[in-house]
């Protein structure tokens, strides 16, 4: 009990001095953001270049932490949110308004929500080895017609925003139908994983032909490993948008310094670095200016997309199809 | 009584520990959520698969512990350490081996195809029992070695001079020691297996693998429905307790007493028929454990040169982790090595990591901020996750030493104190040296409560492991998997061999 105490005295002193110096700004941010390959530190000395103080990120579970604290939440801003979850971040009511202007946004759909301010996307998409795969499926009704010894890998929609982006896709695509499209697809699917990271292994491992990932993924390996043999393939139907986002706490004890971050993601320094930074797309940068391996990429026409009251909605049911077909 | 203080104070903390969290997540919901149609679907699941995994696992392991009991040859101490390998390895790791083993692209499916066979599906119900005895067939196997270790020489000698056939030797003592140990070894290995969750779904090969705890993971992560994550919890929790208590009603009772400690010697098995039949299941343990260890390793090697800084320091995180957890552990479990502490301790294994982790969440920042506590809690967690294991260990040796020598106790009249430095601890030291090198491992390759807690700069190696997965580095990432294979296969060793130094067995 009395290195509790001390800990706690330890804990409120540090706190208090930091305080007096400068203004801290706690970001929470996903586990994958925050290590030395991910865009977290490149943010963080951006950052702090221009603020005059010390932005410090806290990775781990993002929603099911905030929902936990509740307004007493230390965060005073979350980075790394997804779309599947806003409409259950809007209703807590911890979140405020960005106030950022949205004009210089390049997403390729209409984007006017004043919460939650998008900073990379992605779509859903097949990834497959070129060396491997000789004829990839043309479009999602040739995947479904694709002899089942192509080997796909997807995520559990249960657990990963990834495979849940699957569902709304093959939704979206099929409609009344999607229990039929689940059920042609069944047999191909080798396996479904907890997370994308085990299904991407599984993929690199050579366990399956194609993987369930983002459409941006074949840039890693362009631009990090000079392999341009990964590829997404394009369906006609239309790719799932997938969008990671930022928003700021109403409970933040730093409002100013919150501001400045929500500013500081659509400028052009963190959009520039964004791309390698995170592998995905910059929300808000022209294409002109990506990296030379992301102008490489394939990238769907059509854009399918859920607002988060559809997809609320349409979630369930989509779940259900896909477990239903698979468990047969 | 001071030892009758510390037994209590030890379970009023378990059951703390134990229903405690549960009970605030319960708070905070507000009550126990519905239960979905799905979820009785993966109650069922669960269940069965658990069931089947337990069985196979305990079945399997009395011929290959039998031979590994009674055979001598060079090279026993490190096979029988890499035996129990698996069973600390990290999962995601773990998967990954025995993919490339058994696999549609693994060395089975490579070799049979090379000999025109079938393509082997690992994919299913099997895939997840094989899986889960790959895990657990160590733990078993390790039990009843111990137990069998454990029967005093002059047994084996009065067996010898009796000239008693193999059946009668059966009879008299291996079928009563395995009785004794084996329902043990079944509830914990079922218990193990009612709260996995990333292995069924990988290895089942989709939604019909849905296990209890994923649907946990799903109302905690995704739907933040605390209800009805809190409502499966109990579930897990009862059904712990149910296996424990039919498991303490089966278990036959009585040890084979004390001797006089001499170097064991066996006489029996040594026709070429035995021989062989003791090598083939030597063997066939060791292929099959083994095969997808060195898998890790060969897929390790490269990332090695990908060590970083971030990497090491997250190692030595968990290096502190996993000692701090071994010694709480061992202080905790000694004043509970009795049956109601062990059946007071077995629901822990079962406790999700999620709700645990949201309920000391939820508590601990009432009082201090939890990010500064990651460490410190994953420590404990683990300590209260490794506590049936350790207890299932410890708990028949502590109650042979007090059965065996209690009446030289009386008649010497020994203080506590020397009772326990000169008889308890010496003669617990093997099983000591196990539970402590099982806990150490099993706290290095943890992931659970962590999530919640996490930051950045205090990072545990398991962690990293995944940071780096999703960050595209899988080579990084198999580089610091096999860095965590060495630091938790070199924790065990270390400990285990502690305990077994000077014993000859």
């Amino acid at each position: 009990m009395k290195s509790l105490a001390f800990t706690v005295a330890a804990g409120c002193l540090s706190a208090g001095l930091a305080l007096a110096e400068t203004p801290i700004l706690t970001v929470y941010a996903p586990d994958y953001f925050v290590s030395e390959w991910g865009p977290g530190p490149r943010i963080e000395e951006l950052f702090e270049a221009r603020c005059d103080c010390d932005l410090q990120f806290k990775p781990g579970d993002l929603l099911p932490r905030i929902l936990l604290e509740g307004d007493r939440t230390e965060a005073d801003v979350v980075i790394g949110l997804n779309t599947d979850v806003t409409k259950k971040a809007r209703d807590s009511g911890l979140f405020a308004e960005h106030g950022v202007d949205l004009s210089p946004l390049t997403l390729p759909i209409d984007w006017t929500d004043e919460v939650f301010l998008p900073f990379n996307y992605g779509h859903t998409a097949f990834v497959y080895d070129s060396t491997r795969v000789d004829a990839p499926p043309a479009s999602f009704d040739a995947l479904l017609e694709a002899p089942d010894d192509l080997r796909l890998v997807i995520q559990d929609p249960r657990t990963s925003i990834s495979g849940l982006a699957l569902v709304l896709w093959v939704q979206s695509v099929y409609g009344d139908k999607a229990q039929d499209a689940w059920e042609k697809l069944a047999p191909k699917i080798v396996t479904v994983t907890k997370g994308w990271s085990e299904s991407y292994g599984l993929f690199t491992d050579g366990e399956a032909d194609m993987v369930l990932s983002y459409t941006t993924s074949p840039a890693y390996h362009i631009i990090a490993e000079e392999d341009e043999t990964k590829k997404a393939a394009i369906f006609p139907e239309g790719h799932y948008f997938m969008v990671e986002l930022a928003a700021r706490l109403s409970t933040s004890d730093q409002p100013e310094l919150a501001g400045e971050f929500m500013e500081f993601i659509l400028s052009e320094d963190f959009q520039s670095m964004i791309a390698t930074g995170n592998w995905s797309i910059p929300a808000a940068l022209d294409s002109a200016k990506w990296p030379e391996g992301f102008q490489k990429l394939d990238l769907p026409e059509k854009v399918l997309f859920y607002s988060e009251d559809e997809a609320a909605d349409l979630r369930g049911e989509a779940i259900e199809a896909w477990r239903r077909a698979l468990s047969q | 009584m001071a030892p009758r203080a510390l037994a209590i104070t030890a379970a009023l903390a378990l059951a703390a520990l134990t229903l405690g969290p549960v009970g605030v997540v319960l708070a905070r919901a507000g009550g126990f959520g519905a239960l979905g149609p799905g979820d009785w679907q993966a109650l069922r699941f669960t269940l069965w698969q658990a069931f089947l995994s337990a069985s196979v696992s305990v079945v399997l392991a009395v011929p290959v512990a039998k031979a590994l009991a009674r055979r001598r040859f060079v090279g026993r101490g490190l096979l029988v350490t890499l035996l129990g390998a698996p069973f600390i390895l990290p999962v995601i790791v773990a998967v990954m081996g025995l993919i490339a083993v058994f696999g549609q692209a693994g060395l089975v499916n490579r070799l049979l195809g090379a000999l025109g066979g079938p393509n082997l599906d690992i994919y299913g119900l099997h895939g997840v029992v094989l899986a889960h005895v790959f895990f657990n067939l160590p733990l078993a196997v390790r039990m009843l070695f111990s137990a069998w270790a454990a029967v005093p020489a002059e047994h084996f000698r009065l067996a010898a001079s009796l000239g008693l056939s193999p059946r009668a030797q059966w009879r008299v003592i291996d079928a009563p020691l395995i009785l004794r140990v084996l329902p043990g070894a079944f509830t914990v290995i079922f218990v193990i297996c009612l709260t996995s969750f990333a292995v069924a779904l990988t290895l089942g090969g989709g939604p019909r693998a849905t296990t209890v705890e994923l649907a946990i993971y799903q109302a905690m992560r995704f739907d933040f429905d605390l209800g009805r994550a809190a409502a499966l919890a109990v579930m897990q929790l009862v059904l712990a307790l149910a296996a424990g208590l039919v498991a303490l009603r089966v278990a036959g009772q009585a040890g084979f007493g004390a001797g006089r400690d001499r170097i064991l010697s066996r006489w029996d098995g040594q026709g070429a028929l035995a021989r062989g039949w003791d090598a083939a299941w030597i063997v066939a343990a060791a292929l099959f454990l083994l095969v997808p260890l060195a898998a890790v390793v060969l897929r390790g090697l490269p990332g090695l040169f990908l060590i970083t800084p971030d990497t090491l320091r997250a190692a030595g995180h968990s290096l502190m982790v996993a000692l701090g957890s071994t010694a709480l552990c061992m202080a905790w479990a000694l004043p509970l090595s009795t049956r109601r502490g062990e059946l007071l301790a077995l629901p822990a294994i079962a406790i999700s990591p999620l709700v645990l982790g949201a309920g000391l969440f939820l508590i601990l920042r009432n009082f201090v901020n939890p990010f500064d506590m990651a460490l410190p809690v994953t420590g404990l967690v683990n300590a209260l996750m490794a506590l049936p294991f350790a207890l299932r260990i410890l708990r028949p040796e502590a109650e042979a030493v007090t059965r065996d020598y209690g009446r030289l106790r009386a008649s010497l009249r020994m203080t506590s104190l020397a009772w326990l430095r000169l008889v308890w601890l010496p003669r617990l030291r093997r099983p000591m040296g196990f539970a402590a090198g099982l806990t150490a491992a099993l706290a290095m390759g943890d992931l659970g409560v962590i999530a919640l807690f996490a930051d950045p700069d205090r990072a545990t190696l398991p962690l990293q492991v995944y940071r780096l997965m999703g960050s595209y580095q899988m080579e990084a990432a198999a580089g610091a998997a096999l860095l965590l294979l060495f630091t938790s296969l070199g924790l065990f060793w270390l400990f285990d061999r502690g305990g077994r130094l000077g014993a000859e067995t």
